[in-house]
């Protein structure tokens, strides 16, 4: 029942969508100081947001999981310090910020930072994503407003003022990162439609990274995944089943590049299941994979309450009786039809085991499952190279990791890709970007290239006007002056207190 | 053909002789005569259209009263859903858009007491001069030689006397008048113990924003106190945040006894201006409340948008905006000076409040036109034409300050040839 005493009476405007076309603008002055900044003050100001990420890393780990319910709190940790330090060792020679200067070919590169990114951050992964594209966006010399999910709101925004403080204590203008405080579905799609802003980097929902792609703005979006995990005959079953349950409990698979199905030969399987049951898995009968099935699908909906629950919670729910002990849970779907609703994706610690009766076969099917989470990532276990590259090449992903758990590997935590949380899902995922997203991807060069025939001494040309000293003009604004005697105590406490708040807020 | 479905023009030039037939043939011909002959027609944003569909970019602000630019989104859809519920009011009554916007702008000033509401600027400075006589029974007003606080009654009579003599409303012996950044001249005359009220604004706009020297506006509030003179800051174009703090005095240490704003409070869509008080001066609002009334004066339509003028004004985002158009200008009009620094010699800045000194005594008129050529509007200082007043609003983007800038340097070449004609060589 509405109380029509309590409901307002005159309509208002949305305070929030103001606020956040506010913030587009802030970015925008952010950006314009920003990138003119030079290497080093970059790379300081780099460091500051990694420390500063990492020191606060474990406490926003549990924020997240006390505000969402997804996923687990010591890797979380481990998630959001690899989105620190880690990333910053990863890129710290690619430099994003001084001109290239190339004598043979008479060409001179003089990077252009995009301006104001617009990001959005999962529910998934909210704080990691946000402390990655965080510091894409500083090494990048970009400006960042980051719209999280609903659902991680509150974590969201701090861990996002937090970066801010550091970066702007590190000498970065004020505004450089920032984040939507209250966001909603029409508001997003403003201000991804807004003319103000110059790249959107989208994470979340498939139809989250649609929009994206069709608000008229350049886009870097990235769809969801379905991986594959081949284990061949050839492979060390052992450490195969190990990485597969070390990746599936993994925060719970809340990875997208976590594992969906396990794919063997026939002849394998009965050594698969022995070895995953040896790794702590729960190796489901026909019974429990029903269950399973019905309590993870409503029909064609997938149940969100699974999401980023762990194996033994999952059970309970779905009415599986299994040891407290055990990591993940494996259904059993004996022939590798594409029709099964368990060989969707599934973002929780649950991984479907089917076994092919031929290489060829394994592959056409993998090739199909791949196909709904197009564009992602799979992965090989085994030492038979022959049929890695065949799987390689037919398999319409575009990472494949070899002997290691998939949710660390394709997002190169365990692996060399470069560490990410925006996995491009390129053409096969109908997307801009294939490989994983990095600080480069923020950044276009304008090219300088002299005639072929034209004699040119490009290296002595003197570049240093594209990078503009830090100034510290003195500020033109008036400031509040002390309160004159006159007022009292109290107001005296009233007046510091409002200042302080004014302070943090001012901070965002 | 320009029909506006209640009226229509044939041509700007129609329209032009129909304004100077039936409504003001001075204003008419002087704008033609300095080269500007502006008829705003559409206006959006920072953005001005003239009716021959010159698009102009607005750094006049008609004083503040466009702080947010024109019909801004959010303010027009206040004042939208505020006439589906209100009217002006009825001023004999309490209210609640007044009971609320006269508690949200006393908050701004905790010292203040009471808002009492006008329609306009001079309105509320009319308000302010009876305070301060009612709560020192004593009448006279003293004012800075290019003050400039409205036209009515009471108010013309601070000003220059241009305005006040044509009809016979100087009133020499009440009002006084003291040199700008003059503490002793103004003690010379408060010292005698029967001046009411000396009023200032906190940065005289009209007289091209001339700063005040540092402590002046402080030491003459105690020369005030000293006295027993109301201390009246007129913040008609320093308030709402232009200088960088919500009233110009915070800035400045002072705590007047009375303030009054006006132009921007209205958010450009409705007028509205308010004089506070503290409660020592407010007491004639006890003794009897109907002692200044004014059917316009605290629409309740105008304390609405009122309200959510100042409440967008407290919102991080903006007063952080606030701070990089400031910067933004103090960096670019200090380049800009050294590219053309035969003509451009100074800057007077607080916040987004600017006076650009010009090394000519008509400088700035000649500049004014040369920019409204180029695309921008802004004016000269009518006490001081060496001085133009440029006056960003406060949600200004960085591509409109940059374009205004790039504008502003190809005006310059054309303001140097203008002042080379004899025309303007006074
Ligand atoms: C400082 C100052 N005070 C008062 C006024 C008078 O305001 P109004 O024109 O609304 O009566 C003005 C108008 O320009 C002003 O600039």
């Amino acid at each position: 029942m509405i109380d029509r005493n309590t409901e307002p009476r005159l309509n208002v405007p949305d305070r929030d969508l103001s606020s956040a076309r506010m913030k587009v603008n802030r970015a925008a002055w952010a950006a314009k100081y920003y990138q003119r900044f030079d290497r080093n003050n970059v790379l300081l100001i780099a460091e500051a947001v990694a420390k500063a990420g990492y020191d606060r890393a474990a406490e926003f780990a549990d924020w997240t999981v006390r505000e969402t319910g997804f996923g687990v709190v010591e890797h979380k940790t481990l998630k959001n310090q690899l989105s620190t330090h880690n990333l910053l060792d990863f890129y710290r020679d690619m430099d994003l910020v001084t001109p290239r200067v190339d004598q043979e070919h008479k060409i001179i590169e003089i990077p252009k930072p995009a301006g104001v990114v617009f990001a959005l951050a999962p529910a998934t992964n909210p704080v990691s994503t946000i402390y990655y594209k965080a510091m894409l966006a500083v090494l990048s010399r970009n400006a960042i407003v980051i719209s999280p999910h609903p659902l991680a709101k509150e974590c969201s925004v701090e861990a996002t003022r937090h970066l801010a403080r550091a970066a702007e204590a590190a000498g970065a203008p004020a505004g450089l990162i920032q984040c939507v405080e209250n966001p909603t579905v029409p508001l997003v799609q403003d201000i991804m439609s807004s003319d103000k802003i110059d790249v959107i980097m989208a994470t979340g929902g498939d139809a989250m990274v649609r929009a994206a792609y069709s608000s008229g703005n350049p886009a870097l979006g990235v769809g969801s995944g379905n991986a594959v995990a081949y284990v061949d005959p050839s492979a060390q079953v052992d450490a195969a089943a190990r990485c597969l349950v070390d990746s599936k409990s993994f925060d719970n698979s809340v990875l997208c590049t976590n594992e969906s199905v396990c794919l063997t030969l026939e002849e394998n399987r009965g050594n698969v299941e022995r070895a995953l049951r040896t790794a702590g898995a729960y190796i489901c009968n026909e019974a429990d994979t029903d269950r399973l099935r019905d309590y993870l699908w409503n029909g064609e909906n997938f149940n969100v309450a699974a999401v980023g629950k762990s194996a033994v919670w999952i059970a309970e729910k779905a009415g599986i009786r299994v040891s407290p002990s055990v990591k993940i849970l494996v259904p059993v779907v004996a022939t590798p039809g594409q029709d099964d609703l368990l060989f969707r994706e599934k973002l929780c610690p649950v991984l479907t085991l089917t076994a092919a009766i031929d290489f060829q076969q394994a592959m056409t099917f993998a090739k199909h499952t791949a196909k709904r989470g197009a564009g992602h990532s799979a992965a090989f276990h085994g030492e038979d190279h022959t049929r890695l590259v065949a799987f390689s090449n037919e398999v319409p992903v575009y990472r494949v990791v070899v002997n290691a758990p998939c949710s660390q590997g394709a997002a190169g935590f365990a692996t060399h890709l470069p560490p990410s949380f925006m996995i491009g899902t390129g053409f096969a995922g109908r997307s801009s970007i294939g490989e994983n997203v990095g600080p480069q991807h923020l950044v276009h060069w304008t090219r300088i290239a002299f005639g072929r025939d034209v004699p040119a001494d490009v290296n002595g040309i003197d570049l240093s006007a594209t990078i503009a000293p830090v100034t510290n003009i003195t500020s033109p604004m008036a400031t509040h002056t002390r309160p004159s005697s006159s007022t009292s105590r109290d107001e005296l406490r009233q007046l510091i207190l409002e200042e302080l708040r004014n302070l943090k807020e001012g901070e965002l | 053909m320009f029909n506006y479905g209640y009226f229509s023009f044939d041509s700007k030039e129609d329209l032009l002789e129909k304004a100077a037939e039936y409504w003001n043939p001075g204003k008419v011909s002087f704008w033609k005569g300095v080269g500007t002959p502006m008829v705003i027609d559409r206006r959006e944003g920072y953005q001005l259209f003239d009716m021959s569909g010159k698009r102009l970019i607005d750094l006049h602000l008609n004083g503040g009263t466009y702080n947010f630019g024109h019909r801004h989104p959010e303010l027009v859809e206040v004042l939208k859903s505020g006439l589906d519920y209100f009217d002006m009011g009825n001023h004999w009554f309490p209210s609640v858009a007044r009971a609320a916007f006269a508690e949200k702008l006393v908050k701004t000033a905790p010292h203040m007491k009471y808002a009492i509401f006008g329609a306009g600027g001079a309105e509320a400075v009319e308000i302010a001069i009876k305070t301060a006589r009612y709560a020192t029974k004593r009448k006279k007003i003293v004012s800075i030689v290019n003050g400039y606080h409205g036209h009515s009654g009471l108010s013309v009579a601070t000003g220059d006397e241009r305005f006040s003599k044509i009809f016979l409303a100087d009133r020499p012996d009440e009002f006084i008048k003291v040199p700008f950044n003059d503490a002793d001249a103004l003690e010379d005359v408060l010292k005698k113990g029967d001046v009411a009220g000396f009023i200032i604004e906190t940065i005289p706009a009209t007289a091209g924003f001339p700063m005040p020297i540092n402590g002046y506006l402080k030491t003459c509030q105690d020369l005030c106190h000293k006295y027993g003179t109301k201390f009246i800051s007129d913040e008609v174009q320093t308030g709402l945040m232009r200088t960088g703090v919500m009233w110009g005095w915070q800035g400045y240490d002072l705590t007047p006894d009375i303030f009054v704003c006006g132009k921007g409070l209205g958010g450009g869509l409705y007028p509205i201006s308010a004089c506070l008080v503290t409660e020592e001066c407010g007491q004639w609002q006890v003794e009897d409340g109907a002692a200044h009334i004014s059917t316009a004066g605290g629409s309740e339509l105008g304390c609405l948008v009122g309200h959510h003028v100042i409440e967008m004004l407290q919102r991080p985002e903006v007063v952080s905006n606030i701070d990089f158009v400031a910067q933004f200008f103090a960096t670019s009009m200090a380049e800009m000076m050294k590219r053309h620094s035969d003509l451009f010699v100074g800057v007077r800045q607080r916040g987004v409040v600017l006076g650009l000194e010009f090394d000519h005594p008509e400088g700035a008129v000649a500049v004014s036109r040369a920019l409204y050529e180029n695309g921008i509007w802004a004016i000269f200082s009518s006490l001081d034409k060496r001085v133009l007043q440029f006056k960003p609003g406060v949600v200004k983007d960085v591509e409109l300050c940059q374009e205004i800038m790039d504008r502003f340097d190809s005006a310059m070449p054309r303001a140097r040839q203008l002042l080379k004609s004899t025309r303007w060589a006074s």
